[in-house]
This record gives structure tokens, C-alpha cells and sequence, in this order.
């Protein structure tokens, strides 16, 4: 009883996210004509590209490495440019090979950590900056026309955050010698990732 | 027990905004009365709840004295832009100055700037007032329950208000103010989106 007490505070958050999740929600098993559906689909969508998927973790794995101010400077840099180039998407501006710079992205980043690269913050930033503003106008482009995307911009933005909170947990093994070999394999694995998209976006612009 | 606490609270609040069914320029109808009509209006119109949880989070990381000059100021500037926009003959809709305050909220959160606390309760004003004026002009005119409504709402700010507030003034570990700044960013980014829907061409 008084460890039921002592808890008391913690159970009655618990009831709160559990009213929370079982609050309901209107499911849509298709698309409704033209309109954004809301929040699931647009968690969904960053989580939907295996290159997407890569470097946003490899973004993550990278600020880790380099360890502070990088480590947080840049998740909350990169939600920001990439929401630029989403909005630079959707309001029609074109930008010329983004799909390049997006496989170039996966290779690129992996290699910065498999070499665990250190440049100045202000290279770093701008490296991150570049490719997501292309990771950001490839998914703007992408996204369905709808009347409303507030839902839909709260879950695409979530899931992006999510992706990097994975990639720097994933990083934070760099503290220990194994872990830091282990990393740069991670590295090397998304690197060779990224020469398979980039292979694909090579030869999808040959064709 | 201190961190499962402050998990729990942001878990909370993540899956608050997740939960939002949609977006509601109009009360939505509770069955519970006007009151409570008000009272879930601000949880369940994202349009509404960023910009307060920016203005909540930035004025608690500032210190517990902004933050309780903002949870009287912006409920009771929220009621009077509320019943301002009452007196307007037809609803007022401007997504894009919104969408451009919100932004300009998660900015100054991302960035931790040290602002005065006349700035911070300036700002609570006016965000108050813009969307007091824009939730008033969407109520029923000449009726007792849009005044109940809007108290409502007043109450919802509050409770909002001095949660996130309350918390954020608690922080004293690092990487939690870095997670509200990240916080601050997201709200940015979301606006950023939101902007470009807004602005977006169809066809």
C-alpha cells in the first residue's frame, strides 16, 4: 500500500496515456480523393524509404560520435532544413538532382562515420544542412494535396526526430572501445547502402 | 522516480497531440456543455495547442517567475481577444500569420534566447489576443454559451500552461533543456510545413 502511494503520481500519468491511447480515432483503409489523412500517414511516410531510413540514422550516429554541442545541434538543426526543403516541395520550387544528392547523402554520411571524420561544426552543419534539404524536398514533393496537413506535418516531423534519437542512441556505444568499432561498421554498412541507391539513382537517370 | 516522471509527462503529452482526432476551427460538441466544449478545444486544434505549448515550454525555461506572469496573462488576454471577436459580424481565418506565429514561437524555443520577462509576457498577450480574436469570431454570436465556451478554453490555457511551464522550470539536467529545444524545433519544422501547405498550389 505505500509503495501504491508513493507511486501514486506515476499510476495516475499512467491512466492518462492509457486514456490517451484508446481514445478514437477515425481509420481510413484508403486514401480519401486528395486530402492528407492525418497523422499516421505522415509518421509513416519518412519511415517508408530504406535511403530516407539510413541517413537520418547515420545523421544521429555522426552528431554522437562527434559528441557535444554536434550531438544536439544538429537534431535541432536538421528537422528545421528539412522542413525548408519540404515547404520548398510543396510549394512547387524545383531543385535539380535531389535523388543524386539523396543516395549521395546515405553514402556520404556512412563514410563520415566509418572514418570518423571531425571536421569544424560549421562544415558538419552545412553537410547535414545540404542533404536535408534534399531528403526534405524529395518527401514535400511527395506529399498528397490536402485541405489541412496540420496532423500530417505533426507525425512526418515526429518520426524524423524519432530516426535521429535512434541514430545518436545507437551512437552513444562510442564510448566504449568495442562500441566504437562497432559504430564505424555501422558506418561502413550504411555507406555501402548508399552506393546501392546511388547505383540505382545513376543508372534510374541513364534510363 | 524523477526521470520516469518526466518521461511519463512528455509521453503524455506526445501522444495528447497524436491523439488530436482533427483540426477544429468550430467547438467540437463534448455532450458535457459549453464548458467543456471549451475545455477540449484547445487539446484536440493542433493550430491552437503549438503555439501555447512553445510560449509554455520558452517562458518555463526561463525561470518559475515567467512562467507564472504567462499563465495569468495569456488566458486572461486569450478571453479578451475571445470576446473581442465575439462583436465581429463574420469568422476571421488567417492560416498563414498563424502558421507564421507559431514559427516564430518554436524559434525563439529552439534557440534558448534570453528574453525579458515584459518581452515573454508580451508575447503571451498578443498570441492571446490574435487567437482570443480568431476563436471568438468563430462562436455563435449573441449567446450565453460562447462566453462559457470561451471560459473554457481560459481554463484549458491554464492547465496547459502550468503543466508545461511547471515542468520545464523543474529541468536541471542538460540533455532535458536540449530536449525541449529540440521540442522548440520540431514546432518550427512543423510550421514550416504547414506554411508550405498552406501556400501550395494544387494541380
Amino acid at each position: 500500500m505505500k509503495n501504491f502511494i508513493r507511486h501514486a503520481g506515476a499510476v495516475r500519468r499512467s491512466f492518462v496515456v492509457v486514456f490517451f491511447l484508446l481514445y478514437p480515432l477515425t481509420v481510413f483503409a484508403h486514401k480519401r480523393g486528395g486530402e492528407a489523412i492525418g497523422f499516421a500517414s505522415g509518421f509513416l511516410h519518412p519511415i517508408s524509404g530504406l535511403d530516407h531510413i539510413l541517413a537520418m540514422v547515420a545523421v544521429g550516429m555522426w552528431g554522437a560520435q562527434l559528441g557535444a554541442p554536434a550531438m544536439w545541434v544538429l537534431p535541432v538543426v536538421f528537422p528545421m532544413v528539412m522542413a525548408l526543403g519540404g515547404m520548398m516541395g510543396l510549394i512547387g520550387i524545383k531543385l535539380p538532382g535531389i535523388e543524386l544528392c539523396i543516395a549521395l547523402s546515405a553514402l556520404a554520411l556512412g563514410f563520415a562515420v566509418c572514418r570518423e571524420a571531425r571536421p569544424k561544426l560549421w562544415v558538419a552543419a552545412i553537410i547535414v544542412g545540404v542533404f536535408a534539404i534534399a531528403h526534405g524536398h524529395a518527401h514535400g514533393t511527395e506529399l498528397p494535396l490536402g485541405a489541412s496537413g496540420v496532423l500530417y506535418s505533426i507525425g512526418f516531423v515526429i518520426a524524423t526526430g524519432l530516426l535521429h534519437a535512434l541514430g545518436i542512441t545507437i551512437g552513444l556505444i562510442h564510448r566504449w572501445p568495442a562500441g566504437r568499432i562497432a559504430l564505424r561498421v555501422a558506418g561502413a554498412v550504411v555507406a555501402m547502402g548508399g552506393v546501392f541507391f546511388l547505383w540505382k539513382a545513376i543508372s534510374g537517370e541513364a534510363a | 522516480m524523477r526521470q520516469l516522471r518526466l518521461i511519463l509527462f512528455w509521453l503524455t503529452l506526445a501522444i495528447t497531440l497524436i491523439a488530436a482526432p482533427s483540426a477544429h476551427a468550430h467547438l467540437m460538441n463534448t455532450g458535457f456543455g459549453p464548458f467543456s466544449d471549451g475545455l477540449t478545444h484547445l487539446f484536440v486544434t493542433p493550430e491552437d495547442l503549438l503555439p501555447v505549448i512553445a510560449l509554455a515550454l520558452m517562458a518555463g525555461l526561463r525561470g518559475p517567475r515567467f512562467g507564472r506572469a504567462v499563465l495569468f496573462a495569456l488566458p486572461v488576454a486569450w478571453l479578451a481577444g475571445s470576446t473581442a471577436g465575439l462583436l465581429l459580424a463574420s469568422p476571421v481565418a488567417l492560416p498563414v500569420t498563424e502558421t507564421i506565429v507559431t514559427i516564430a514561437l518554436g524559434v525563439l524555443l529552439a534557440t534558448d534566447r534570453p528574453l525579458p520577462r515584459a518581452a515573454v509576457v508580451c508575447l503571451a498577450i498578443l498570441l492571446g489576443l490574435f487567437h482570443g480574436i480568431l476563436n471568438g469570431s468563430e462562436l455563435p454570436k449573441q449567446s450565453l454559451s460562447s462566453q462559457i465556451s470561451a471560459a473554457g478554453v481560459g481554463a484549458a490555457l491554464f492547465v496547459a500552461v502550468s503543466l508545461l511551464a511547471g515542468q520545464a522550470a523543474s529541468i536541471r539536467v542538460l540533455w532535458a533543456r536540449v530536449a525541449v529545444r529540440v521540442a522548440g524545433s520540431w514546432i518550427v519544422a512543423i510550421g514550416l510545413l504547414m506554411l508550405g501547405w498552406a501556400m501550395r498550389i494544387p494541380g
